[in-house]
């Protein structure tokens, strides 16, 4: 009977793998829920009408909300996606016309590249850039390195939405005796638009959530600034200062925030997996 | 008449391949053309690939700017910025070992931890979920990256922090404390914590990005294995075989992630900076170095010293992403062709 035995402790080991690998699954969902569940449960009870319109109140003194922050991270990334946007879409447009050429490959590769600097270094690059030569910090400097973040994602997403199309469309299109700049613009690009669209409000949501690269462009402001050379508030930066300060009030206005944030950015994120999921279908 | 059909199907398809490509031809009823293209045509091209031209030229400027400023601090340390241990603002001393080693040794804990649960997690999404189950199971894995980090940062303070101080790290100590990792006082903000945020945080993108290889590879591996007698498990393996080069690729995306990871680190570390190889101890990373002195540094030195670790930070993520991205495409490209 060996090889009976044998089998089976073979089909055992195959279970036991099997078990592992949902706890693995497992271990890893526990995490998130914790995060939603605390972020939640400590931020749920200082939201209220006055968190999203009142200014910050000096330390010690209850209540106060963040409305320069909120609309302080809406200029940011505003000034991000004027500058990104033009830069993502139209570049990916290039690499889905003439994904072979070697200069397509070689900006390709270094979107993808770009994607994955870390987003400090972007700030640090935007200091460079920006800061050092206005000699203070600044709404567009943060603005910049908003839009340097968004470009390697939107362009990533134009050029596989654009992909997705299916290539009958611009056969159809030279066919009928359409040039091809017509074609992209006004057969492709609303055909991809539904899933570009997306694409940018994931991006936007990306740089909304982003804090390192607005440490040291945008700084932070605890006053009502819509200056775009002024330093200026932001939701982020708002919530990394309010978590250092020792007051238990700011803390939980630190939590309140970082609910809003999860809210925005969980939204944006499944209602852009359920478009590009009916997409692939 | 294998030949023939073959020369026809050489015709017809080369004549395809022709009315496509040559736009010329479709655009033959305009009257301007340049280069053998269509105005427009012409236009639209050279104002798309120059916005491509801007992507490409600012990954070099990035990389020339933050060189430029970093000269002075280069020219004054050389080697030394990397092999020294003192990090002195007064005495415009600066030496950035402490925070290499703090980001190199809380990102490999992180990867130590993460690899194994990501492979897992890949498998059963890959190889053992119904369908029903591995669509919501791989969003959820997915929500997690998408997370902004200083939230991360957030929960790593207030819940994870105290949590460690109180029940994990005394238990660790008290057990394990033998282990140069697990010696001296539960700070709570420390390495542990560090690596710990860093875990989850890279857990998605190796997950992703390991289960995508595998799903490249094709059924036909699977069924083989099956027809040799081999169980579920048996063939998973001959899965993992094929899917190695890619989940190496995924490992250092990952790793390329936890290097540059700066708000929700920075905010659990602890920020010393010692060399210590016990968890338990605070540390610093390059990017929380930078997060945190970046606006109070006022001599140009100091300024400098920080751009050229971030210069560090860019050539260490550009050459693991670049390594990375070679081996994940060469994997896919390689089975996309066997379907």
């Amino acid at each position: 009977m060996p090889y009976n035995f044998h089998y089976k402790w073979r089909k055992i080991k195959s279970s036991i793998m099997m078990i592992l690998s949902i706890i693995c699954a497992l271990i890893a969902i526990i995490p998130l829920f914790l995060i939603l569940f605390y972020t939640i449960s400590q931020g749920f009870s200082s939201i209220n009408w006055a968190f999203f319109t009142q200014m910050p109140k000096p330390a010690g003194e209850p209540g106060g909300g963040m409305a320069n922050a909120l609309v302080g991270t809406g200029i940011l990334v505003a000034i991000g996606s004027l500058i990104g946007l033009p830069v993502g879409i139209l570049s990916g447009i290039y690499l889905s016309e003439n994904s072979s050429s070697i200069f397509a490959k070689m900006v390709r590769f270094l979107t993808e590249v770009l994607n994955g600097v870390p987003s400090i270094v972007i700030g640090v690059v935007a200091y460079v850039l920006v800061v050092l030569p206005m000699k203070r910090f600044s709404a567009i400097a943060g603005g910049v390195a908003l839009a340097i973040l968004m470009m390697p994602l939107i362009t990533r997403t134009t050029e596989e939405m654009i992909k997705l199309i299916p290539h009958s469309f611009r056969e159809a299109a030279l066919g009928l005796g359409i040039p091809r700049w017509k074609t992209t613009l006004f057969i492709i690009m609303p055909a991809a638009f539904k899933g570009i669209f997306t694409g940018i409000l994931l991006s936007i949501a990306r740089a909304a959530g982003e804090t390192a690269p607005l440490l040291f462009t945008a700084l932070g402001n605890r006053f009502w600034s819509t200056q775009l050379d002024q330093p200026i508030a932001s939701l982020t930066v708002f919530i990394y200062d309010y978590a250092k300060a020792p007051f238990d009030n700011w803390n939980r206005q630190a939590w309140a925030a970082a609910l809003v944030l999860i809210i925005l950015v969980t939204l944006i994120n499944i209602i852009f997996r359920l478009v590009t999921r009916k997409r692939y279908a | 008449m294998i030949s023939l059909i073959k020369n026809l199907k050489e015709k017809i398809t080369g004549q395809q391949v022709k009315t496509v490509n040559n736009a010329s031809l479709a655009a033959s009823y305009s009257g301007f053309r340049i280069a053998g293209k269509n105005l427009g045509d012409f236009i639209f091209e050279n104002i798309t690939r120059f916005f491509a031209f801007v992507i490409f030229s600012l990954v070099i400027l990035m990389a020339y700017e933050m060189y430029r400023q970093s000269i002075p601090s280069i020219q004054k340390f050389s080697w030394g910025f990397i092999t020294s241990t003192t990090w002195d603002p007064v005495h415009d001393k600066f030496g950035a070992l402490p925070f290499i080693f703090g980001t190199l040794f809380s990102s490999l804990i992180a990867l130590f931890i993460a690899l194994p649960l990501s492979v897992g997690i890949a498998i059963f999404l890959s190889e053992f979920a119904p369908r029903w189950l591995e669509q919501p199971v791989s969003l959820l894995v997915e929500l997690l990256a998408a997370i902004p980090s200083i939230v991360y940062g957030l929960f790593g303070m207030f819940i994870m922090a105290p949590w460690l101080r109180k029940t994990i790290e005394p238990f660790l100590g008290d057990h394990l404390g033998f282990i140069f990792l697990f010696k001296g006082p539960p700070y709570g903000l420390g390495m542990l914590a560090a690596a710990l945020i860093l875990t989850v945080m890279i857990l998605p993108i190796i997950t992703s990005i390991s289960r995508d290889v595998m799903k490249s590879i094709p059924d036909t591996q699977r069924e083989a294995a099956f027809a040799l007698g081999a169980t579920k498990w048996e063939a998973v393996k001959v899965v993992l075989t094929g899917a190695k080069s890619g989940i190496l690729g995924a490992t250092l995306l990952g790793l390329g992630r936890a290097v540059g990871e700066t708000m929700a680190v920075t905010m659990v570390i602890g920020n010393r900076p010692d060399i210590s190889f016990s968890l338990f101890e605070p540390g610093y990373t390059m990017a929380s170095v930078l997060a945190n002195e970046f606006t109070e540094a006022t001599s140009d030195l100091y300024i400098s010293s920080l751009v050229e670790i971030a210069l560090l930070l860019f050539i260490i993520t550009i050459i693991l992403n670049a390594i990375a991205r070679l081996v994940v495409w060469s994997v896919t490209k390689k089975y996309y062709k066997v379907m």
